[in-house]
């Protein structure tokens, strides 16, 4: 279980342009649950997730892993069980590393960074059958720098390095956003099969509707910082784009758009 | 021949120098002025074991300890204390200077005239006098190659690895669980031993510390660094350690050309020189900046 508990978000606080995000927010996601999570920009959702992994502080309330506090918690030490994808393909992956240096770190998460040798060779065949599975010709890429590969591409290495070595949960931050539509469903089908594969809890904010209705088990949308609107298991089978994009719609008008 | 072999020396002590700064400059992208002190460190630790009759061979490692631990208080500043990195090395010089003066036991000029050292043993007298010249040639050659191997060897490890990720996208470290700051740190504490190292063999070779011999040291390793890296990126085969090592050595090629050819009107000249050498290197090499970093 991941709870967010009465969690008060205040930017630029003591300033004149103080403004609070988040007040008294709650939020329990089960083990093994699958996230979606919508609405409009500022709404709170990345900073929701900035809260979960320690990127933010927190002004007020906690942040508790399975019923330990984790508050003040280093975000590198939640890392540990934590593997995050983010919308921008350059941020998962290292620039001027070959690709089989990049699949060899993220494989050593968990271990000791010590003096031995950076590539285990006997494991450059499962990075091969891992790369293969994403069709995207990147098995035989390996000794590319991955600067020089395209955004769908470094995206989709991101993904399998976050979730290469056993985690307990999946933040994807917008992962398919800056895809091509192709790319970006292929992405997806990827998360959703690794996701049940490894079991993760997982939380995926997304821009795309037909996304948030079609993978997960609950889906939640978010509005100045409040969970508007939230619906898990049967109930969010019932959920259809189009009652996202009314809700959406309702929102706007509330605030005068 | 001489002056060929002058400068060859002299390319191949600042060419550990410039696989110091190749650590943090193109690695960590961390500017660290901090060389600068620990250059002369280096040298200041050798001249006092040597002057208190310590064997030469002993003054490498004690130079690379003090080097070390320099670096990791630079790194410790940044990091920790959240200075600027150009700010963390200016700290960490200006605090040396007097430091470096109180390890040479208060002296601004040490000498170790008539004592043995690396360069002038039992060994290297007992060699023919046709070799004996090359004596210093080779062992400062064998010392470059053992310091780029053992680089080479460390950059393709777990631990080098995770070093060449902090700078290349520190996110990447925080996902991978790991503290990039401590990585910073060691890489920092990594790259001024092997300056120190530098000014260690230095002080050997030149018979004498003085306090100033690191002004301008962090000039002469990216000059190095920069010459290497963008004169043979287009060599695959040649590693990136190997092209600093001849950058040093073409640099130090360059500034023996321009001094001995009447350029200079006078050998006080000889910074600006540096200067605007180095200015050409950047304006012509750095032209394209490979990425916007935000310096914390």
């Amino acid at each position: 279980m991941l709870e967010l508990r009465n969690v008060t978000k205040i930017y630029q606080a003591g300033t004149i342009n103080e403004t609070c995000l988040f007040q008294d927010f709650n939020l329990a996601v089960p083990d093994g649950q699958f996230v979606s999570v919508v609405g409009s920009n500022g709404s709170g959702k990345t900073s929701m997730l900035n809260i979960i992994c320690g990127s933010i502080e927190i002004e007020r309330g906690q942040v508790l892993v399975g019923g330990k506090d984790i508050t003040r918690m280093s975000e590198f030490r939640r890392h540990r069980t934590v593997g995050r994808v983010y919308q921008n393909p350059a941020l998962g992956t290292c620039p001027s590393m070959t690709l089989l240096e990049n699949m060899s770190l993220a494989d050593t998460k968990g271990r000791p960074f010590n003096l031995r040798r950076g590539t285990d060779r006997r494991r450059i065949a499962f990075y091969r059958e891992q790369l293969s599975r994403l069709n995207l010709g990147l098995e035989d890429k390996l000794h590319v720098k991955v600067g020089s590969l395209s955004g769908g591409q470094r995206q989709a290495a991101a993904l399998l390095m976050s979730t290469m070595t056993p985690i307990d949960f999946l933040i994807l931050d917008e992962h398919t956003a800056a895809l091509d539509p192709k790319t970006a469903e292929r992405i997806m089908e990827l998360t959703d099969q690794i996701v049940r594969e490894k079991k993760l809890t997982t939380i995926m904010v997304t821009h795309n509707l037909r996304y948030a209705v079609e993978y997960g088990d609950r889906v939640l949308m978010m509005h100045q910082g409040k969970t508007v609107f939230d619906r898990a298991g049967e109930e969010k089978r019932g959920v259809t784009t189009e009652t996202l994009l009314g809700l959406f719609n309702e929102i706007s008008i509330e605030c005068g758009n | 021949m001489g002056i060929v072999l002058s400068t060859v020396e002299q390319g191949l002590i600042y060419a550990i120098l410039a696989l110091g700064v190749y650590i943090t400059y193109k690695i960590l992208d961390f500017p660290d002025l901090s060389v600068d002190s620990t250059f002369p460190l280096g040298a200041a630790v050798t001249a006092t074991m040597i002057t208190n009759g310590m064997h030469p061979l002993l003054t490498l490692p004690a130079s690379m300890l003090a080097g070390a631990l320099a670096g990791a208080v630079t790194g410790i500043i940044h990091v920790k204390c959240r200075v600027r990195d150009l700010l963390s090395g200016i700290i960490v010089m200006t605090g040396l200077y007097s430091l470096n003066l109180r390890v040479a036991q208060d002296k601004a000029n040490l000498p170790i005239f008539g004592t043995d050292t690396l360069f002038k043993n039992g060994l290297t007298a007992a060699l023919p006098d046709a070799v004996a010249d090359y004596a210093p040639v080779l062992i400062l050659l064998a010392l470059v190659v053992l310091c780029k191997l053992c680089m080479d060897w460390f950059l393709r490890t777990r631990a080098g690895y995770l070093l060449r990720a902090v700078g290349d996208n520190p996110t990447v470290v925080t996902a991978l669980a790991k503290d990039g700051g401590m990585v910073k740190i060691q890489g920092l504490a990594i790259a001024n031993a092997l300056v120190a190292l530098s000014g260690c063999v230095m002080c050997q070779y030149q018979r004498f510390f003085e306090i100033s011999m690191g002004t301008g040291a962090i000039v002469i390793g990216l000059a190095s660094v920069i010459i290497g890296t963008n004169l043979f990126k287009n060599l695959s085969f040649l590693r990136a350690t190997s092209a600093v090592v001849i950058g040093s050595i073409l640099y130090k090629a360059c500034v023996a050309i321009a001094l001995s050819s009447g350029l200079l009107p006078k050998p006080q000249d000889m910074k600006f020189v540096t200067a605007v050498l180095f200015l050409l290197i950047l304006a012509l090499g750095e032209v394209r900046r490979k990425k916007v970093k935000a310096h914390a």
